[in-house]
């Protein structure tokens, strides 16, 4: 019951995580981060096979750092969500392949516009407005479909996430112990504090 | 675990006309039921007037897309000239079959008009190459059983581009409003000689 929500605006992207580390119906941590920072102004967040998940988001990362180092210029967001598809669409066709979802979340540095990349285990690669992996797509989906709008402000954003957390809250029968909210805009990434206590009551 | 053709669904129909052809598809992704996206184009453009359509599992479709668009590049770099219709779709059957005992899971349609002799061409594949050249239209996809049905009733020789446009966006709208896979909208090639149109059709978002 791993959440991953992405949501794009008119010049910023938010990724949000859930911090509960799972193992069968057990948590094993209650602050985890399923986020890497891929360069100045792109991120990554994950879920799937424990193991899988960090190995892979790490792995890119280091390759997206070299680049970045041997070339003198950072990778476009379009750029790294083809790369990380190529790394895992490889892997899928392998021995062992990862289990690994992503949500790539990025400003290009050039035209400034916000990209947001829906990634499944499968490799299959959609850009997308806003997007979720797991359980949360069929709650959040629907939700985002009518509240969502493509150049919609930070703060519209952020109430957007809130409107789906809290139905996440209310449906979900296992409490995924709040969200980590990290948000990209053309000054870098920085994350988001956000009030995770607030109880939502069910019907 | 289910058929790998139909895990996102789509579908994509190409049609032959009077000095002309056309392609055409559809935008959804999906996972089974739920949709992902929908704008998710199928058709991929190679040369002037050389048009690849992919339908099947989308990590696939985005693999062999990109794959092509490499070995087309390669070709126009070593030969310095244009990729026609029927060169490309040899390099696909073989492409394919290279993978033949692990295939790509995707049926590819070509649509074209050859550069040199003007004529136009489609052709159909299975996922491991065999190439089906057709005279009259070409289909594929998850819709592909009510596209033979809407192709067969619609299609008629020798029709000019507006009449061709006409017969593949109702017959590609018709088919996939019969399938829960595929639809959320399409997008239409009509390629002339020396003019390609592109018009995306909003279809039934539901």
């Amino acid at each position: 019951m791993e959440v991953l929500l992405g949501i794009a605006g008119k010049d910023f992207v938010i990724l949000a995580a859930s911090k509960a580390a799972m193992r069968g119906p057990t948590v094993l941590k209650a602050e985890d981060d399923k986020t890497r920072q891929l360069n100045k102004h792109t991120v990554m967040a994950f879920s799937g096979e424990s193991g899988d998940t960090v190995q892979f988001a790490e792995y890119i990362q280091a390759n997206a750092a070299l680049y970045s180092m041997r070339n003198d210029t950072e990778l476009s967001p379009s750029a790294v969500a083809n790369f990380v598809r190529g790394e895992l669409a490889r892997s899928l066709r392998s021995r062992s392949p990862y289990t690994v979802n992503l949500l790539l979340g990025g400003i290009d540095p050039v035209t400034e516009k916000p990209h947001l990349y829906w990634v499944d285990y499968l490799a299959s690669l959609a850009p997308l407005p806003y997007a979720a992996h797991g359980y949360a797509q069929y709650y959040c989906l629907s939700i985002l479909d009518k509240h969502h709008h493509p150049d919609c402000s930070l703060e519209e954003g952020l109430a957007l996430l809130t409107l789906c957390t809290d139905e996440l809250k209310r449906r979900l029968p296992i409490d995924y112990k709040g969200m980590l909210v990290k948000v990209v805009t053309k000054d870098g990434v920085r994350e988001i504090p956000v009030d995770n206590d607030k109880v939502v009551r069910s019907a | 675990m289910s058929n790998p053709f139909d895990i996102n669904g789509g579908a994509c129909v190409a049609m032959v006309g009077k000095d002309c052809v056309a392609i055409a598809c559809d935008l959804r992704l999906g996972m089974q039921s739920l949709t992902i996206s929908n704008n998710f184009p199928k058709i991929f453009n190679y040369a002037p007037s050389t048009y690849l359509g992919l339908t099947g599992l989308a990590t696939d479709v985005n693999t062999v897309s990109d794959l092509f668009r490499y070995k087309v590049n390669m070709y126009r770099l070593r030969e310095e000239r244009d990729i026609a219709p029927q060169t490309l779709a040899n390099l696909v059957s073989s492409s394919l079959y290279e993978k033949r005992f692990g295939p790509y899971f995707v049926s590819p349609v070509i649509a074209g008009i050859n550069p040199t002799t003007g004529k136009p061409f489609i052709c159909g594949f299975d996922s491991i190459g065999c190439i089906d050249f057709a005279k009259d239209f070409i289909v594929s996809g998850t819709a592909s059983d009510q596209l033979f049905g809407t192709c067969e009733g619609l299609w008629e020789p020798d029709l000019a581009p507006e009449d061709l446009f006409e017969t593949i966006s109702q017959a590609l709208l018709s088919a996939v409003d019969r399938d829960a896979l595929s639809g959320w909208g399409a997008q239409v090639y009509i390629i002339e000689k020396d003019k390609v149109t592109q018009r995306l059709l909003k279809g039934r978002q539901d």
